[in-house]
């Protein structure tokens, strides 16, 4: 019997998210169990859960699978969010590549002294701005559809909604230059399980604070400094 | 010379050389173009496409030449290795790009990393099944991919394979598929590991 899926990861957003939102986006009611404290870890990690002995980690039709981008592709693919055929995969593909590039900036943010904070912010809009949101507000304007890809929502959709909301949190205005973009956010927020996701009360996690970084190394044990990249 | 991939690069391994190794696996031949024309590389021109994206492209030669296997679950065990391997890739590639002072411990986490976290999951894995493959009894990327990976860290630390020996078996056997072996010849399109004295060009056009 497939039970819901089942998400392993910290109470918050990290690596984790964009499976949350790809779920969410696709209708699909899943558990969580947060990781809190070390012995938690070590006990999947004794139990052989964790193939590579990391989080994420989720329990999908009889899987225990890891690594973000092989849970994501699995999910897009079992829930026809993968486009039609191998060439709108590969655009898809694309686009995604992309957009987890620009939201890698923002992935350690929560990790770096007040400094290097305020530099990587402005790396992240500088970046958003000249390389990635360009390229996105080009293909909307090029072929004029709803979506990113073959004129059907797909994971392309659900993870630059993601990575747009991402930057505006570190620069409201951020969209400014983009009114493809604009209407896009606007477009795809009002996409039934997207706005469901986005209400107060869904499993959306808030921006990472100190007491999720403070979990993070108390569970891993990663008590180095993180630089910005 | 047109229909065959064109792929746009530095002339060195970096995000491109898996991409190499799985074009080279398909029997696929390839035409270098080696010049960095736009702000995003790899790029590969594909079946009409201008393909960005490592792993984008990754998957489409993948899917193309049947190397992704043959279901869903199929896929998802692929990709975990893959992606698993991509990210000691990533560790192994930038040894060459630590600070003196940060070499040594840098060597030592790779070697931590490598026999302790990601061999011996693929040790298992060919244990366990008993294939000669790691994923559906058939020559998949995730061989490739492994291989490429093994062959990296041997040139890190030659004996590194030791504790190993499934996969020792593994890299001669699939070493010695044609298409791979034929790769690993010399003349081929494969990369030789960045060199020191090569650095300062490739950081001026990343950087």
């Amino acid at each position: 019997m497939a039970g819901k899926p089942k998400l392993y990861y910290f109470d918050g957003r990290g690596k984790m998210e964009s499976i949350r939102w790809l779920l969410a986006a696709a209708g699909v009611e899943f558990e969580e169990e947060s990781l809190e404290t070390r012995e938690q870890y070590e006990k999947l990690l004794q139990g052989g859960s964790l193939m590579f002995q990391q989080v994420p980690m989720v329990e999908i039709d009889g899987m225990k699978m890891v690594q973000t981008r092989a849970i994501l592709s699995y999910v897009a693919a079992k829930y026809n969010l993968y486009g039609k055929d191998l060439k709108e995969r590969a655009l898809i593909d694309m686009y995604v590549g992309g957009t987890d590039d620009l939201m890698g900036f923002i992935l350690m943010f929560p990790f770096l002294s007040a400094e290097d904070k305020e530099k990587q912010r402005a790396v992240v809009v500088q970046k958003a701005i000249s390389r990635y949101f360009p390229a996105y507000e080009k293909v909307l304007k090029d072929h004029g559809q709803d979506f990113l890809v073959g004129n059907n929502f797909s994971w392309a959709d659900v993870h630059l909604l993601e990575a747009i909301l991402m930057v505006e949190e570190k620069k409201s205005d951020v969209l400014s230059g983009f009114p493809q973009l604009q209407a896009f956010k606007a477009r795809i927020s009002s996409i039934p399980t997207i706005k469901k996701f986005l209400e107060p009360g869904s499993q959306r996690k808030p921006v990472p604070d100190d007491k999720y970084v403070e979990t993070v190394r108390r569970v891993l044990h990663m008590y180095y400094d993180i630089k910005a990249n | 010379m047109s229909g065959k991939p064109k792929l746009h690069y530095f002339n060195g391994r970096g995000r491109m050389e898996s991409i190499r190794w799985l074009l080279a696996a398909a029997g696929v031949e390839v035409c270098l173009y080696g010049s960095l024309l736009f702000q995003q590389v790899p790029m590969v021109e594909i079946d009409g496409m201008k393909m960005v994206q490592s792993r984008a492209i990754g998957n489409y030669i993948a899917m193309k030449y049947n190397l992704y296997g043959k279901d869903l679950k199929e896929r998802a065990l692929i990709d975990m290795y893959v992606e698993a391997v991509i990210d000691l890739n990533e560790l192994l590639m930038t040894h060459i790009l630590q600070p003196a002072d940060k070499k040594e411990q840098h060597f030592a986490t790779i070697v931590d990393k490598a026999t302790n976290r990601y061999f011996p999951v693929y040790e298992k894995v060919l244990k366990d099944h008993g294939q000669d493959f790691l994923v559906g009894n058939q020559f998949s990327r995730a061989d490739v991919q492994l291989l490429e990976t093994l062959l990296m860290a041997e040139e890190c630390k030659p004996d590194i394979l030791a504790k190993f020996p499934l996969l020792q078996s593994f890299k001669a056997r699939i070493s010695n598929i044609p298409t791979i072996k034929k790769f690993l010849q010399p003349g081929s399109q494969r990369k030789p590991p960045l060199q020191e004295k090569d650095l300062p060009k490739v950081m001026k056009i990343f950087h």
